[in-house]
């Protein structure tokens, strides 16, 4: 089967995006497909590379870096909500004339088609909120 | 832009205000209606306060977004579905609920009401019957 993933809340304060990190490394081992994560609302959080959690805890965007290098996983991060939160790759830094990015590996920023495109593209679209 | 048809519904849990969801589902709507879906809207719980008339934000210091409701028509979106018991239990009618209108092509451009008030077994009938279900 073929799942899309939406993640909807921020890492850390919410389970969300844990829950989704083991229910997509479960499918992918039960040898199913995800056509793509996608990461809405708070949960564009997941994807900063400037997250520096205690080592003794997980670091959760490290932990999808490494999954979508493993399984070329398609992690795409809503540009509104990035924007309102403050995440930004090299263009989109460049175009708003600010001095910093910071997308993690193995995360693009795009529009909210990708979204439904997924919905329309997935067997199932799993969401984990609140 | 596909050829796929899904039914896609966007459930509206939420007050408008407080928190972000019901802005950032609309937008999610707005984006999808160019995808020529099978939309349809579901307000219940707080999220009948979304489609409230006569909102006003000034205090608070955030946009009122409620005027972009009245475009969804012309997105095609033309489907919202507000439960009743929600309504009734926050102590709502359908007459404090902004008039939603679509015009349709095929009746000579009538303008027809959007906003249709479903108790909430039609509700959970209207979910079941549904291809992509986002929850806001």
């Amino acid at each position: 089967m073929k799942f899309g993933i939406l993640i909807s809340e921020g890492p850390y304060t919410h389970q969300a995006a844990d829950s989704a990190l083991h229910f997509t490394k479960a499918a992918l081992e039960a040898g199913h497909e995800i056509e793509r994560v996608f990461f809405y609302h708070d949960g564009v959080n997941v994807g900063t590379r400037l997250s520096v959690p205690p080592q003794d805890e997980r670091n959760l965007q490290q932990e999808w870096s490494a999954l979508a290098k493993e399984h070329e996983l398609d992690l795409v991060i809503c540009i509104a909500a990035a924007q309102r939160r403050g995440l930004l790759d090299e263009n989109e830094a460049k175009r708003q004339g600010k001095d910093a990015n910071n997308i993690a590996d193995g995360f693009r920023i795009s529009g909210l088609g990708q979204l439904i495109e997924m919905g329309i593209l997935s067997d199932r679209l799993m969401t984990f909120g609140d | 832009m596909s050829e796929v048809v899904k039914k896609f519904l966007y459930v509206n849990r939420k007050a408008p205000y407080g928190t972000i969801y019901a802005l950032e589902s609309l937008e999610v709507v707005l984006i999808g209606a160019a995808f020529d879906q099978d939309v349809s809207l579901a307000f219940l719980d707080d999220g009948v306060f979304q489609l409230t008339k006569g909102q006003d934000t000034k205090a608070i210091g955030v946009k009122n977004f409620s005027p972009t409701y009245r475009a969804l028509g012309d997105y095609e979106v033309t489907k919202l579905y507000v439960e009743k018991q929600s309504l009734e239990e926050r102590g709502l009618s359908e007459d404090d609920l902004q008039e939603l209108v679509w015009e349709d092509e095929d009746d000579d451009w009538a303008e027809k009401p959007s906003i249709r008030i479903i108790d909430r077994k039609e509700m959970a009938a209207l979910m079941a019957d549904q291809d992509v279900v986002l929850s806001f």
